[in-house]
């Protein structure tokens, strides 16, 4: 019996961090969402300010949506494990914004299709036409 | 002020008085409106005017009846004030009653009483739009719908074929509305009302033919001398409104009668109103200054002339004397001056009738003259006679009117009497009805004339009402006598004597009838006079039996053992109740129609103690002959024979000039070369008019117009350079001044800041992007320096 004690423990202590993972996953931390939300809005930021692509320049709005878009689905599962407000009503916030992200792709890449066409160029350090 | 308290089963038939001038009005608007459209035929219009007219005729009879005899009679002699059909009019709210407050202050001499204090009273005037049934009223209903009546049949017949039929009925319903609003009216603001509709009216009326000069000339002139008579009604209204307090009569009346009464030569408040009254009814009534307008209304159809220039609008005066005889009353000053006037116009329009050759002109003088006599009546006290006038002059006067329009009609439109004579052979109903109104006008017993002019020089010789009655009834009984003379002339020339009608050619235009075309239809010579149709000599019939037995309601008392017989359908005791008894200081009289003495003589009655008391009225003729004969009736008796003996001169006279030997009158007209002139041309009043107040005015608007052109609009004008001129100093200076100096500094500055401000604006979207960032950053970073 005495050998099998390292792997009872050993099986005991699997299981505490299985259920240690389980409860993670049932209830998952806020603030890792959090930090990921935030680089990623940072990457979309810098995109937007130096990248001279006007579709890239569209691509980071994109991401930076997107972290809003995960904010607002952690902030809605966080609520619905600690049992205070709508759960439904962040993720039904998400749908929103991606329905919004998709008209205006749709809007913005005519814009540049029209700018191509105008200008033939989609480099923004070229369009300067707000100057003076 | 409905006094409907007691009224019986048969009050009903007084009920519906308001109906009496909504009648006629209706029938007007429907001719007026709906008749020119759907062009109505003639016996439509017609049957619509007479109808409705007859309908009030009808209804006031049966009123006046159920008032006077009938069971209305507990109502009797108390005003009868219809308010089913009546309305708040003009709630005005409080009125100060200034001029009585005003008047409480001075101690009139003579003055055997004080005046009633009102000391800032203010009182609620509410003007109600209401009938009055009263014995004043009574008879002028009465006369206005019945001789109305009579004159709208006529008129059908008077005016056939003209194009304005409809609208010659529209104005003659509208002026019935207007003269009943006036004589029904229980205030005096409806009366107003009336007296300004009625003028319309004749405006309208006078002006029937506008395309004649002559007449709408005329019309201006009524119109426009009446005027001048509504102003001096309007300030007496104004006046007695803010001396009463109201403009009811019922409630003005018995106010007035508490006031002192005003000595000759003393103006006080009731003089005051009583002149602007007296204004009124002079334009409305034509007296003497206000005349002029009469004779020219002529230029109307005769009908109009017999309805509103005979028997109903020019009595409106009259009306409004009696309605106020309380005022006058109180006002011995206006007293004489209303007999004075009358005698004046009396004898003057009376010379003017002797000369002039137009029937209807002679008529129109004939009319003021009339008037006169009845202002005379009034004057002296005798306002009962002066209303008695009215009715008699009503029914003989529309009856010669009528007649002379049905002459005018046979002789297709010929008005000059010098074109006429010995038409009784073919016309001999309108002959016969216009001998009896020349036998009433004339005053030959027994017809009506004789009765109420009579009575008017009988009252003026004995009146201690005023001084001068002796003058009064001289200046009467001359009047008299040329109206005798006058009539007669007008009878020789138009009906008797030869034919002088073949000797002129007939001018169809000479009286702007020309679009009377029957007449030259083929069935008749168009020189040869001919009878009117039944139309017109019905009426003439029926007026000329009233002109015949009319005067009989005012019997005179020498007739009758100094009595007056008949109860009230005897005019003296029917109008008793709403005059002023100055002796009893109450209304009518104490011992109504049992009295031994004349109850409309107070004179007499106060003969015996009162020698002493009448003796500031001076020579007094009857007290004189009296205190000789010693008997009143006597006296009574030598005044009858006087005037009879005037009417039979004049008769006389008139048959010896124009009949017995014709020649006679040219021979005297140029012996009195001069006055025959004189009155030939009315006296030279209108040129007179023209040259003094017409030409003046045209003066002054001329210099008015000058003055507005050179001066006022030079002013305008001027400032409008001023203006130009200013504006355009500082247009310049703003240009160059303020311009430069703004624009001189803005161009500093922008040189100045420019390179700075504008090296921010890179136009890279990215710049700004990042600003924000970066402005982002800031504010988290000061947030958690904050929080920390």
């Amino acid at each position: 019996m005495i050998h099998l004690t390292p792997s009872l423990a050993l099986i005991f202590q699997e299981a505490s961090r299985a259920a240690t993972a389980l409860e993670s996953i049932k209830h998952p931390d806020l603030s890792k969402f959090l930090v990921i939300a935030a680089i990623l809005f940072i990457i979309g930021v810098a995109g937007v300010l130096t990248r001279r692509n006007l579709l890239v320049i569209f691509m980071s709005i994109e991401l930076i949506l997107n972290a809003a878009n995960l904010n607002f689905i952690a902030f809605s599962r966080y609520l619905q494990d600690t049992g205070r407000g709508d759960p439904l009503a962040g993720q039904i916030f998400t749908i929103f914004v991606i329905v919004v992200a998709a008209a205006e792709a749709a809007i913005g890449l005519g814009i540049v299709i029209a700018l191509y066409r105008n200008r033939e160029t989609i480099w923004v350090d070229e369009i300067d036409l707000m100057k003076w | 002020m409905g006094q409907m308290g007691r009224m019986g089963p048969m009050g009903l038939m007084y009920k519906y008085i308001w109906l009496v001038p909504l009648l006629p009005l209706a029938g007007a608007a429907i001719n007026g409106i709906l008749g020119r459209r759907f062009r109505f035929s003639e016996q439509l219009i017609g049957g619509i005017a007479v109808g409705t007219v007859a309908l009030s005729f009808i209804i006031s009879l049966t009123a006046v009846v159920s008032y006077g005899f009938g069971s209305g009679e507990a109502q009797w002699p108390k005003p009868y004030v219809t308010t089913q059909a009546a309305f708040n009019w003009i709630p005005a709210g409080a009125v100060e009653q200034t001029l009585g407050q005003a008047e409480a202050s001075p101690t009139i001499p003579g003055a055997n009483q004080p005046a009633p204090v009102l000391k800032g009273k203010a009182s609620l005037l509410n003007i109600q739009w209401s009938y009055q049934l009263d014995p004043l009223s009574c008879i002028f209903m009465l006369v206005v719908t019945g001789v109305g009546l009579c004159i709208f049949v006529f008129a059908t017949g008077y005016m056939h074929g003209e194009t304005g039929f409809y609208r010659f009925f529209a104005y003659m319903g509208l002026f019935m509305f207007s003269m009943l609003v006036l004589v029904m009216g229980s205030n005096f603001v409806m009366m107003f009302v009336g007296w300004e509709g009625v003028g319309l009216c004749s405006y309208l009326l006078i002006g029937y033919y506008f395309n004649k000069q002559e007449a709408a000339n005329a019309s201006r002139k009524a119109f426009i001398t009446n005027r001048v008579g509504d102003f001096g009604f309007m300030l007496a209204i104004f006046g007695v409104i803010a001396t009463f307090g109201t403009s009811q009569y019922a409630d003005v009346v018995a106010k007035a009668a508490g006031y002192p009464v005003e000595p000759l030569g003393h103006w006080g408040l009731m003089s005051w109103i009583a002149l602007g009254l007296m204004i009124g009814a002079c334009g409305k009534s034509a007296q003497f200054p206000l005349h002029v307008w009469l004779p020219d209304a002529m230029a109307g159809p005769t009908p109009v002339s017999a309805l509103i220039h005979a028997a109903t609008m020019v009595t409106a005066g009259l009306y409004m004397l009696t309605r106020t005889n309380v005022i006058f009353q109180h006002s011995q000053t206006m007293m004489l001056v209303v007999a004075l006037v009358g005698a004046f116009t009396a004898i003057f329009a009376a010379t003017i009738g002797i000369t002039q050759n137009d029937i209807k002109k002679v008529l129109a003088y004939s009319t003021v003259s009339q008037l006169g006599f009845m202002f005379l009546a009034c004057g002296v006290g005798a306002f009962v006679i002066g209303i008695f006038h009215v009715m008699t002059h009503a029914f003989f006067k529309a009856l010669m009117f009528l007649g002379s329009g049905s002459v005018i009609h046979g002789m297709h439109h010929e008005q000059d009497m010098r074109k006429m004579g010995g038409l009784k052979k073919y016309m001999p109903i309108t002959y016969l009805t216009f001998c009896a109104g020349w036998l009433a006008i004339c005053g030959i017993i027994p017809f009506s004339g004789f009765w109420s002019k009579d009575e008017i020089l009988w009252n003026a010789a004995s009146t201690t009402i005023i001084p001068l009655g002796w003058l009064v009834w001289l200046v009467g009984s001359i009047a008299a006598m040329c109206t005798a003379f006058y009539m007669t002339r007008l009878m020789a020339m138009t009906f008797w004597g030869e034919e002088r009608f073949r000797e002129h050619a007939h001018s169809m235009e000479h009286e702007g009838h020309a679009q009377k075309k029957e007449h030259a239809t083929p069935h008749h010579d168009a020189h040869v006079p001919h009878e009117s149709p039944r139309s017109m000599w019905v009426p003439l019939v029926v007026l000329a039996v009233l002109a015949t037995i009319g005067g009989f309601v005012g019997i005179s008392t020498a007739f009758t053992g100094g009595t007056h017989v008949g109860g009230r359908m005897n005019i003296v005791n029917w109008l008793d109740p709403v005059i002023w008894n100055a002796e009893t200081k109450s209304f009518g009289h104490p011992e109504e129609g049992k009295t031994e003495r004349p109850a409309e003589y107070p004179p007499l009655s106060a003969l015996g103690k009162g020698e002493s008391e009448s003796s500031h009225a001076g020579f007094n003729l009857a007290h004189t002959i009296e205190s000789a004969v010693h008997s009143e009736t006597l006296t009574e008796w030598v005044f009858i024979i006087i005037s009879l003996v005037v009417a039979g001169a004049g008769i006389g006279l008139g048959f010896l000039f124009y009949v017995k030997s014709p020649g006679l009158a040219d021979v005297w007209a140029a012996r009195l070369a001069p006055l025959y002139k004189a009155s030939y041309n009315k006296y030279w009043i209108d040129e007179f008019y023209g040259l003094a107040i017409t030409r003046r005015t045209m003066d002054l608007a001329r210099g008015v117009f000058e003055f507005d052109s050179q001066i006022v609009d030079g002013g305008v004008n001027g400032t409008a350079w001023l203006t130009r001129l200013t504006s355009k100093v500082t247009g310049l200076t703003d240009k160059y001044f303020v311009d430069g100096l703004v624009n001189t500094i803005a161009n500093f500055v922008v040189s100045l800041m420019s390179p700075i401000v504008r090296a921010a604006q890179t136009g890279l979207t990215q710049n700004y992007a990042l600003v924000m960032v970066i402005g982002l950053l800031i504010a988290v970073a000061l947030y958690f320096i904050k929080s920390s």
